[in-house]
């Protein structure tokens, strides 16, 4: 899996609380995302998620209802998910006004393995572009050139 | 699966004084090492390990013209990166759009069944 940064958010006319349990629960969490949940939604606790006959090791990291939900995945088999070896995802919930929830989820991963606290600030405040952004302009240039444009009729 | 080879890739891209490099190459064409040098912010020597880890991860090859090493961005690779990012992103999408399905009919149900009891 990619070690990118996604950022997607959608909002739902229904409460926190209904939000919540929706992405909390075992049971509707298999509605939604996985085929197999083996997950007990506390910090620290290891489940399995399975997609089909594929799947892998969630490791739940902070449970903060009914705002905030993050787990790790993606880590190499036999070890622990951590900063630096793993995926995290991470849902929050925001109230809107009367019964409407903005749910946002990022999933970030390893691109800042290792950086120092200030240096994942810095790249913040410099890199509001994101990597989608990014991509999208690298790709929209390369459209834009013909390959082969740069050689000198040497290149294959 | 290729989960190897896309931690290289991504983890390339990860890193902004990469972006930087691959910004000039992709706006530039096939350059020198010394050319990138001169236009970011940091060493020689940084740029040839950027280079390395571009080039390892496919983002970018290299060859010898002259008595110079030109360097230049593989296209397919960085398509590859983009399609990539893109399905991860439209999979969170549809979850999205599933939570948001189920919470909103599970609203619906709680509402529904506060009438009866009234």
């Amino acid at each position: 899996m990619p070690g990118l940064r996604i950022d997607r958010e959608v909002l739902i006319e229904a409460p926190v609380e209904v939000v919540w349990r929706t992405i909390t629960e075992p049971d509707q969490m298999s509605l939604w995302f996985a085929d197999r949940v083996d997950l007990v939604v506390k910090p620290g606790a290891h489940g399995y998620l399975g997609f089909g006959d594929q799947g892998g090791p969630v490791v739940v990291e902070t449970v903060d209802p009914p705002v905030r939900f993050s787990f790790r995945w993606n880590h190499p088999s036999g070890e622990e998910p951590v900063a630096g070896n793993s995926m995290l995802v991470e849902f929050t919930l925001t109230p809107q006004g009367t019964g409407r929830t903005r749910l946002r989820v990022t999933e970030s991963g390893h691109e800042l393995r290792d950086w120092p606290e200030a240096e994942k600030q810095r790249y913040a405040d410099e890199h509001q572009e994101g990597w989608g952004e990014f991509l999208d302009r690298l790709a929209g240039v390369l459209a834009g050139r013909r390959p082969g444009g740069q050689d000198d009729g040497a290149g294959g | 699966m290729t989960a190897q080879a896309d931690d290289e890739l991504w983890s390339a891209i990860g890193d902004p004084s990469r972006r930087q490099v691959l910004d000039l190459l992709v706006n530039n064409g096939a350059v020198t090492a010394s050319w990138l040098a001169g236009r970011v912010p940091f060493s020689r020597q940084a740029v040839s390990k950027h280079l390395a880890v571009l080039e390892r991860a496919g983002l970018i090859s290299r060859r010898k013209q002259g008595r110079e090493v030109l360097c230049q961005v593989q296209a397919e690779r960085l398509d590859q990166a983009t399609r990539a990012m893109a399905e991860v992103a439209a999979q969170w999408d549809r979850r999205l759009a599933m939570i948001k399905r189920l919470a909103e009919a599970a609203q619906a149900e709680t509402r529904r069944g506060a009438h009866h009891d009234q």
